[in-house]
């Protein structure tokens, strides 16, 4: 979706906030559109959850503005801003039933009781828990209770939804089948949605864009496509998914040349200002690396299995190939063939085009 | 290896001798007041007396407005502290400890002091008005109870997560009060209102002294005149008393529960 034809309805114009001596969020800018399904990603305190407290109106911006659709929100109190929201520990009421619980905005909207009674039950159909209107909170599972939490989120037709971490208290499992449900049910309602988390795996797998923080900042905003396969700062290379890191010295910058352990890799990237003898990182992920010589991968090294680590349907395998230079790859389980043994020599292959040159 | 409940048990027999000891001998002399038979006669005069019944609905009145005011006053102040000033807790919880140090007796001659007949507030110029300090009074006697009841109440749930939860659904700070806060926080504040009840109840000092026909004075004065009534009463005040802390446990097993259920 080109960012000029969209229909932008949420706009973050140098947003700061600041605690004490502490900046905790820093000039971050953002343009989501109508209908967009955005993910902040980012490990514990780089600022996302404070960003999204900011659109919700639970913190105030030190500096920097919010529009949504259009109006400046900056400085609307959380209950005129027409945002649903879904919180880690589910928050619902615990005095009160699922149906009471989904009910709550509609009754302090002023909705009459039949058409909220009716909007109480397509929400429970919208989740799957049609039937548990009587029940409480603690009468139902984790993952029902984030579902609920949802449904009541949803009910008053919110201009936005936002979704602070709210898989993080839920088992493996049901993560996975709660982020399809909750990617299915925004597409289904068109609703433009933020959606938090320090999980890679969640935001990759669900987002339209991911904003990837680091320390109060936005260090990239993309695709996930994008923000994996090109990712902008050693950071966001580093955070999303398995890097690899090797070593080496720039050989000859002319011709993007590059020394790893005695072997000239050609790069597909710039080199930028190094000179010749300049010590370099390069990034590889693990998928871009074969055990062997493979096709279409002209790069080799030679070292030694370090580690194989058996994880289902692949298998994980550690080479050190000399100096301070490991890499893992995968492989994929074959029944058929013996799994690669922890001591053996190896050969390595790869692409030069699909190095990263990270930036120190 | 199974071990042996000899000392445990030898330690709570220990402990319930030294409470019930003297509950028993008190209640054996209640039943004392016919020669020769154990009768409820003391019972019987107690209950038949005019006062005893006056003094009696006087304090559960006033028990009851000091519940009122001190739940009015405790539960958005408790509420408030921890939501939004938590830095001042610690005051807090001093200011509600003051009532345990300073002494009934201090606390209603300062009463007097600022609120008699030529202050700014002349408020025992009038029966009502004395009768607005003596359940201002009690509110703050009962006040470490209350507070400490609704804190506890408070930190069973997460209050801020419930009132960012609400407000987002367009509430307002009233409206999340009265149907997120109250209601999820209802067992700790009767808590804090059965023992409020039984402070009031027995109170002697100020009621005395703000000159107020209170239970606690009659029960001071029955005290002093009669020998088998007193004990009676002494009896009754305590079943009342356990009544208020029997209905604390009772309820307790209604109390929200918050935790999901295990899958």
């Amino acid at each position: 979706m080109s960012m000029n034809m969209r229909d932008e309805f949420l706009r973050l114009d140098g947003l700061t906030k600041t605690f004490g001596a502490s900046t905790v969020v820093k000039d971050v800018n953002l343009s989501i559109a109508r209908g967009e399904f955005v993910s902040f990603l980012g490990p514990s305190g780089c600022g996302k959850t404070t960003v999204l407290r900011m659109i919700a109106g639970f913190e105030t911006p030190s500096a920097g503005h919010i529009h949504v659709d259009g109006r400046d929100v900056t400085h609307l109190r959380p209950n005129q801003r027409k945002i649903g929201m879904v919180f880690q520990a589910y928050a619902l009421f615990p005095n009160m039933t699922v149906a009471g619980n989904i009910g709550f905005g509609l009754k302090i909207a002023g909705m009459g009781k039949d058409e909220a009674a009716a909007r109480v039950s397509e929400m429970l159909k919208l989740i799957g828990l049609t039937g548990f209107e009587k029940r409480y909170p603690y009468q139902l599972s984790g993952g029902q209770q984030q579902r609920v939490a949802l449904a009541r989120a949803l009910a008053a037709r919110p201009s936005m939804l936002l979704l602070d971490e709210p898989l993080s208290a839920l088992d493996a499992k049901i993560r996975v089948s709660l982020r399809e449900q909750i990617r299915e049910i925004q597409k289904e309602l068109g609703i433009t949605t933020i959606f938090v988390t320090h999980d890679q795996e969640e935001a990759l797998s669900i987002s339209d864009r991911i904003m990837v923080m680091n320390a109060g900042r936005a260090d990239q905003v993309g695709t996930p496509f994008e923000v994996y396969n090109r990712p902008q700062t050693r950071f966001v290379a580093q955070f999303v998914g398995t890097l690899n890191v090797l070593k080496g010295k720039v050989a000859d910058p002319s011709r993007r040349a590059v020394q790893v352990n005695g072997t000239l890799i050609n790069i597909a990237h710039d080199l930028g200002a190094r000179k010749a003898g300049d010590p370099i990182s390069l990034a590889v992920r693990p998928e871009s690396v074969s055990l062997g010589s493979h096709e279409g991968r002209e790069s080799r090294l030679h070292g030694q299995i370090d580690e194989v680590s058996f994880l289902g349907s692949v298998i994980r395998v550690r080479v050190g190939v000399g100096g301070d230079n490991t890499l893992s790859l995968d492989t994929f389980n074959n029944p058929a063939v013996p799994p690669p043994v922890a001591g053996s020599p190896a050969e390595i292959s790869f692409s030069g085009k699909d190095l990263l040159v990270l930036q120190d | 290896m199974r071990r042996s409940r000899f000392l445990p048990w030898l330690g709570f027999a220990l402990g319930a001798t030294y409470f019930l000891l003297p509950l028993i001998a008190t209640f054996e002399f209640s039943l004392r007041e016919k020669r020769d038979a154990y009768s409820f006669l003391a019972y019987a005069n107690v209950l038949n007396d005019p006062n005893f019944r006056a003094t009696f609905t006087y304090s559960v009145t006033v028990a009851i407005a000091t519940i009122i005011v001190g739940v009015v006053l405790i539960v958005p102040a408790a509420y408030f502290v921890r939501l939004r000033l938590p830095a001042l807790r610690p005051v807090v919880e001093f200011i509600t400890l003051l009532p345990l140090i300073v002494p009934p007796i201090i606390l209603v001659f300062g009463y007097i002091r600022t609120f008699n007949s030529s202050s700014f507030l002349p408020l025992t110029n009038s029966t009502t008005g004395t009768n607005i300090l003596l359940t201002f009074g009690y509110v703050t006697l009962s006040m470490p109870y209350m507070y400490r009841a609704v804190d506890t109440g408070l930190r069973a749930i997460d209050v801020r997560t419930l009132t960012e939860a609400a407000t987002i659904l367009g509430a307002g700070t009233p409206t999340i009060l009265a149907r997120v806060i109250f209601p999820n926080i209802l067992i700790s504040v009767l808590s804090g209102a059965f023992l409020s009840f039984a402070i009031v109840i027995g109170e002697f000092v100020m009621a005395s002294l703000l000159n107020r026909p209170a239970f606690g004075p009659y029960m001071q004065n029955i005290g002093a005149n009669r020998a088998y009534e007193p004990a009676a009463l002494a009896i009754i005040a305590f079943v009342v008393t356990w009544g208020a802390m029997g209905m604390i446990q009772l309820l307790a097993r209604f109390a929200p529960k918050t935790s999901a259920r295990q899958e």
